[in-house]
C-alpha cells in the first residue's frame, strides 16, 4: 500500500445544481461525511479494476481481492497501532459499535449484563447499550464542557456485573477530547473492557493505545461512506449473537474498493494531519474568538483547548436553529444543527442536553480537510447579519 | 403584572409552541416582571425542558425547579434582583 502525493485542495468548491449556477458553496459541516479526498476516489477506481473479485475463491482474483482487502485492514492496523488480525472492517461506523457492543455483552455474559457509556457517546451506540443491556445501562453525566466525569464512570465501571465499558475519544458535536487514559486505567482495574469510540477523532488528532476496542468510521476522515473500523485487542472476550458466516464478525463482507479507498484516506489524513492540524486549530480558534466579539448573546460551547482541532459548535439566543441552518445555506454555506427543529424527531441533540447548554439556535461546524482561512472568513463576515435577519423575524431584539 | 415575590408564580403558557417560542415568551413575561418575580412556564417542547435553564443562565435568572407532569412541564424561575432593561422597546425592530 503506498501513500499517494500531496492531494489538490478545492474538492469542496462544488456547485450545487438547486442552486444559481456559479454560486460558490464552502460545506463547513464535514463530520461523519467529509468530502472524499481524491487519493481516496482513484484508489477506489483502481481496486474497481483490481479487487472485484470474491476474496473466498482460490483462483488468482480471488487471491488478489483478499490481498487488497488485507492490505487495507494492514494500514489501518499500522495507524490504529494494532496488528492485522486485530483489525475488522465493517459495512458502516453504526456496523462497529452494534458488533462491537452486542458481541462484547454475549462474550461477557456470564461476567453480567451492564453496559456503562457517557451521555454523550452517539445515539448509535446508546441504542445499542440500551438494545442490549435494556435494564442495565448505566450513562454516566458529562460537565459543561462535555467531558465525562472521571470518578462517576470509575465507580460504574466498578460496580459488579459489568460487561463492557464505553467512551469516546472525542465528541464529534463539540469537540470536546474525553478522559480516556483514566477511563481506560479505571476499567481495566475493574477487569472490564473499554470500548473507545474515536469515530469523530481518527485522522484528525492522535488515538491513545489505551482502549480494548476501538471504532472508528472512514467516511469522516476523508475515506467513501460505508466503511467502519472494529480494532479487537487480544484477550478481549466476544461472542456474535447473530448467525455464524464467512465474515463472522461483519458477515456478509465489505466493498473491497472501499475498504482500500478507506485506508489510501487515513494514510493521506494522518500525514496531512501532522501538517495541518494546526492551521485547522487556528481557525477554530478564530471562529471562537470572533463569534463571540460579533453576536450577541451567543455561548460557543465544548472544551476551548483540550478539544478536536477541526469542530466548533456555538447556541445563539432566540434563534430557530432550522431558520439560521436555511438562512446560511442561503448565503451559500453548510453547516450543521444539533437544535430540535433541525432533527427529524423534534428533539434537541442529547450531546448539548445533557451539557446543561442552551440546545436551540445551534451551529455546529465540522471543518474538512483543507478549509481556508478565506473560507471562514466569508462564513463570519456573514454570520452576524445571518443570526440578526433570523432574530428580527422573531421579534426579539432587546430581549 | 405587579404579583409581588411572596404571591404565586405569574403563569407563562408556551404549551404547544416549538423551540425557540417557549424560551422567547418567557423572556418577554420576565422583562415585564418585578424583580424577584416568580415565573413559572409551562412547556409542551423537548428543548424547553434544556433551554429555560440556560437561558436563565445566560440573563442571570435563578431556576428554581422543574416540574415533568403527564401533559407538560413546569419550570420555575425567578427574575434576577437587578433588572436593568426597560419595558418600552417590545417588539420587532427594524432590521
Amino acid at each position: 500500500m503506498s501513500t499517494y502525493p500531496d492531494p489538490s485542495d478545492g474538492a469542496r468548491d462544488v456547485t450545487d445544481p438547486t442552486s444559481r449556477a456559479g454560486t460558490r458553496r464552502v460545506v463547513l459541516d464535514a463530520g461523519g461525511h467529509a468530502p472524499l479526498l481524491p487519493e481516496a476516489r482513484q484508489a477506489f477506481l483502481e481496486a474497481l479494476d483490481q479487487g472485484w473479485a470474491d476474496p473466498r475463491r482460490l483462483f488468482s482474483e480471488g487471491r488478489r481481492a483478499r490481498m487488497l482487502l488485507d492490505g487495507a485492514r494492514e494500514a489501518v492496523a499500522a495507524v490504529v497501532g494494532a496488528r492485522t488480525e486485530q483489525v475488522d472492517l465493517a459495512p458502516s461506523h453504526v456496523a462497529a459499535l452494534h458488533g462491537a457492543v452486542r458481541s462484547v455483552a454475549r462474550g461477557r455474559r456470564r461476567v453480567g449484563p451492564g453496559v456503562v457509556t457517557s451521555a454523550v457517546e452517539r445515539a448509535a451506540l446508546l441504542q445499542a447499550a440500551t438494545f442490549t443491556a435494556p435494564d442495565d445501562h448505566v450513562v454516566v453525566p458529562v460537565d459543561g464542557s462535555g467531558r465525562v466525569d472521571v470518578d462517576a464512570f470509575s465507580s460504574a465501571v466498578a460496580a459488579p456485573g459489568v460487561a463492557l465499558a464505553v467512551l469516546q475519544h472525542a465528541n464529534g458535536e463539540v469537540g470536546t477530547l474525553q478522559p480516556v487514559d483514566e477511563v481506560h486505567a479505571a476499567a481495566r482495574s475493574a477487569g472490564v473492557p473499554l470500548l473507545v469510540d474515536a469515530g469523530a477523532s481518527l485522522g484528525h488528532t492522535p488515538v491513545p493505545p489505551t482502549w480494548d476496542l476501538l471504532a472508528a468510521d472512514a467516511a469522516d476522515w476523508g475515506g467513501p461512506a460505508g466503511i467502519g473500523v472494529l480494532a479487537t485487542r487480544a484477550g478481549v472476550r466476544r461472542t456474535p449473537d447473530w448467525p455464524e458466516d464467512d465474515d463472522r464478525w461483519f458477515p456478509g463482507g465489505v466493498s473491497i474498493p472501499a475498504a482500500l479507498a478507506a485506508a489510501v484516506a487515513l494514510q493521506v489524513a494522518e500525514a496531512r494531519r501532522v501538517r495541518e492540524a494546526d492551521a485547522l486549530r487556528d481557525l477554530v480558534d478564530r471562529v471562537r474568538t470572533r463569534v463571540v466579539a460579533d453576536v450577541p448573546d451567543v455561548e460557543v460551547v465544548g472544551d476551548a483547548t483540550d478539544r478536536l482541532p477541526h469542530v466548533v459548535t456555538f447556541s445563539c439566543l432566540y434563534v430557530d436553529g432550522e431558520a439560521l441552518v436555511t438562512e446560511l445555506d442561503a448565503r451559500g454555506f453548510g453547516v450543521g444543527s444539533g437544535s430540535a427543529c433541525t432533527s427529524s424527531a423534534l428533539e434537541p441533540s442529547h450531546v448539548l442536553a445533557a451539557m446543561g447548554v442552551l440546545t436551540h439556535g445551534n451551529v455546529r461546524l465540522v471543518l474538512p480537510t483543507g478549509t481556508t482561512e478565506a473560507d471562514l472568513d466569508a462564513f463570519l463576515a456573514t454570520l452576524p447579519s445571518a443570526v440578526a435577519q433570523v432574530r428580527s423575524a422573531l421579534g426579539v431584539e432587546r430581549l | 403584572m405587579n404579583a409581588a415575590a411572596d404571591q404565586g408564580p405569574t403563569i407563562v403558557d408556551a404549551r404547544g409552541l416549538r423551540c425557540p417560542a417557549p424560551v422567547i415568551r418567557l423572556a418577554r413575561a420576565a422583562k415585564a416582571a418585578a424583580p424577584g418575580e416568580r415565573l413559572t412556564v409551562l412547556c409542551t417542547d423537548p428543548a424547553a425542558e434544556h433551554d429555560v435553564p440556560a437561558w436563565a443562565r445566560m440573563r442571570g435568572h435563578t431556576l428554581v425547579g422543574t416540574v415533568r407532569g403527564p401533559e407538560h412541564v413546569a419550570i420555575t424561575v425567578e427574575v434576577r434582583p437587578l433588572h436593568a432593561s426597560s419595558r418600552d422597546d417590545e417588539g420587532p425592530a427594524a432590521p
